[in-house]
């Protein structure tokens, strides 16, 4: 049986006020979309990157590094999307 | 089993469930469900939930649509916190696992994560907590949906648990489900206690923090007349309370037979008793015991519950429902007597921040103080006055330069409805409360300007032994047998017969039975009592002879300390009075 792959991605928080509702709230909703396990490192602590209450208590805050975890299909896809979240901020796109 | 111990307010027994009223703007009704209610329960708490998202979902569209987008996305983040699967899964745990109620559930959990929030030492996050409690309140706002008015939805007999009842929503407690009330707060003196007392429903106040500990659906007995209140009781304790229900019963049904009856010593005195009152409504249970007038109308409940002080029109309604209600007796209608803690809304300007309200301006002062108010509710007594025998009463006089002043405003009041022809009596009889005790030392001055006295004991024995009844720490040495109080009531009553002018006596010594005798014996033929205890009061004054009265009066007056005349009185009244109420 293949083993599932776990992927990992390094990302670090760009924001004033760390991973705050905003945030937080958008890779949620990001990372729901995506059937694979989803989780969130910061130094020794892990939690459900799925879940907003997980995610808050993490209180990562400006400067945090991270660490993405996520297993199962389409764990790629997954990380390459919220990265990219990180990457630009957060900035949300502009209504279509 | 719990035993609680509070300030007892009304008297009077109360067995059955407890409905528990939270203190803040949601109610839990019920922290526990029964087993077979699990799935129905789990199932109101999914249905409260999407309505949540649904609400959550308008204004975050609404708010995107007119403030912009990030303002959306913090309903958009409140959307998702509130559909979080730890949220959620354990919310479910608690209701399937352990019973609790989908509101307890909620409340528990999300003030959980609260918590561990507010713990993490970061400002930004902690405030986070506030999403949270805000979520709470949606979440129970729409669990309790068409629930939150339980005191209005009631359908089977409770006992109200709360941490306060306003007196409006004492007043309006639908008497017919609720059999009795306890509350975390509240002194003896406060409006719940005295509307519990106009209600006859058994209440205790102030019994400290006892609501966590109960759950919604216990049974509960409230005790009113020892003051307490014992959650989940033990089937001894029960079954002696049922007995002493029977009882209370049986002696009900004794003293009812006397309400036709006169109320005259044994040797045949006339001695008229009367009703206290504060709600026209109460002149029913006076009437139907036999009461001969009313010896004390408490005009403030008029005052109270309203921003808006009330119109003449208002007042003359309730005061000529009291009239009619006794053609033939007295209707003793007492001034506005605002307490410092009374004062609706719109007066409260006028009393802030003054350290000693109750020796401020209140009362008699007041209306002296807010000529419109007074002349309002004195032109709405004489107008009244035309249908029976009104006699209108002053309170809080504590000198003649006060009593003058009152009586020209009146003197005013009377020229205008000359002059502006409207209909009134202006013959009606004018007298004054006894309580200041400057005003019981000149009883004989006094005397002279007045057509009656009526002493009012609460307020005298506190002015006079400087005494908060309220205040628990103190409150033993309040007591209507205090030799001192006994020698001023006597002085009011030789002073006024001096003048021959009438005295009664309407503060809570004279619903005392124990105390029938000394007042008996001191001259008083005129006592105006609570409701509850015209019955009482009447048994007493048919079990005594004047002579009899004036034996024990001379005994107590050796007895030189308040415990003692008390002791000595409780020893006679039994000897005298086969029937010991509870």
């Amino acid at each position: 049986m293949n083993p599932i792959p776990t992927c990992t991605r390094e990302v670090v928080v760009k924001l004033e006020n760390g991973l705050h509702l905003g945030p937080s709230s958008q890779i949620v909703q990001l990372a729901q979309k995506f059937s694979c396990e989803f989780m969130i490192r910061k130094g020794e602590r892990k939690v459900d990157g799925k879940s907003m209450l997980d995610l808050l208590t993490l209180a990562a805050e400006n400067g945090a590094v991270l660490v993405l975890e996520a297993r199962g299909a389409d764990a790629e896809d997954a990380l390459q999307a919220i990265a990219a979240l990180f990457e630009r901020n957060f900035v949300t796109d502009p209504p279509a | 089993m719990e035993v609680r111990r509070g300030i007892a307010v009304a008297p009077g027994v109360a067995i059955g469930p407890a409905l528990v009223l939270g203190s803040e703007d949601f109610r839990i009704p019920q922290r526990f469900i029964r087993g077979d209610a699990i799935e129905t329960e789990w199932g109101r708490f999914q249905a409260a939930l999407t309505t949540a998202v649904a609400e959550i979902s308008g204004h975050e569209e609404l708010a995107a649509a007119r403030l912009g987008q990030q303002y959306g996305a913090i309903f958009a983040a409140h959307r998702q916190l509130v559909q979080d699967p730890k949220l959620i899964k354990d919310i479910e745990d608690l209701i399937r696992q352990k019973c609790y109620s989908p509101e307890f559930a909620s409340s528990r959990v999300l003030r959980k994560y609260a918590k561990t929030l507010q713990n993490l030492g970061d400002r930004y996050f902690a405030e986070r907590a506030n999403d949270l409690f805000d979520l709470e309140k949606r979440l129970l706002r729409h669990l309790l949906g068409e629930r939150r008015e339980e005191l209005t939805q009631l359908t089977a007999p409770v006992l109200v648990l709360a941490h306060n009842l306003t007196p409006s929503e004492t007043a309006n407690l639908d008497k017919k489900f609720v059999l009795g009330f306890a509350t975390e707060v509240g002194g003896k003196s406060s409006h719940t206690a005295i509307l519990a007392g106009a209600l006859e429903l058994p209440a205790v106040v102030g019994v400290g923090s006892f609501l966590a500990d109960v759950s919604g659906g216990e049974t509960v007995i409230i005790d009113g007349n020892q003051g307490t209140v014992i959650v989940d009781p033990d089937e001894e304790t029960l079954s002696s309370y049922h007995d002493a229900e029977e009882k209370m019963k049986s002696v009900a049904i004794r003293l009812n037979s006397l309400g036709p009856l006169r109320s005259e010593t044994l040797d045949g005195v006339p001695i008229h008793i009367y009703g206290n009152i504060e709600f026209p409504e109460e002149v029913d249970h006076c009437l139907e015991r036999g009461a001969e007038g009313i010896g004390l109308y408490r005009t403030e409940f008029l005052y109270l519950g309203n921003d808006q002080e009330p119109s003449e029109e208002a007042q003359y309604s309730a005061y000529a429902h009291v009239v009619r209600a006794f053609p033939n007796g007295p209707v003793v209608i007492r001034t506005l007597d605002l307490g410092a803690e009374k004062f609706p809304a719109a007066m409260q300007e006028i009393i802030e921040g003054t350290p000693n309200p109750t020796l401020g301006l209140r009362s008699l002062r007041l209306t002296l103080h807010n000529l419109p108010l007074f002349k309002t509710q004195l032109r709405a007594i004489l107008r009244a006055a035309v249908e029976g025998d009104v006699r209108l009463m002053f309170p809080l006089v504590s000198t003649l330069l006060e009593l003058r002043q009152a009586k020209m405003i009146l003197g005013d009041v009377i020229e205008d409805l000359e002059e502006q022809r409207v209909p009134f009596n202006p013959k009606v009889k004018v007298g004054m409360m006894v309580e200041v005790p400057s005003a019981a030392l000149m009883a004989d001055e006094f005397a002279r300007e007045v057509d009656f006295f009526s002493i009012g004991t609460n307020d005298l024995i506190q002015y006079t032994l400087a005494v908060d009844r309220a205040n628990p720490a103190v409150a033993n040495l309040y007591s209507s047998a205090d030799p001192s109080i006994l020698r001023l009531i006597e002085g009011v009553v030789r002073g006024a017969e001096k003048h021959n002018k009438p005295v009664s006596v309407c503060g809570q010594m004279s619903s005392d039975p124990i105390y029938i005798p000394l007042l008996v014996g001191m001259g008083l033929r005129e006592l105006s009592v609570t409701p509850q205890s015209i019955l009482e009061v009447k048994q007493a004054v048919r079990s005594i002879t004047v002579a009899q009265a004036r034996e024990i009066l001379d005994r107590a007056k050796t007895l030189d300390v308040a415990r003692d005349v008390e002791s000595y009185l409780r020893g006679e009244m039994k000897k005298l009075s086969p029937d010991p109420v509870l």
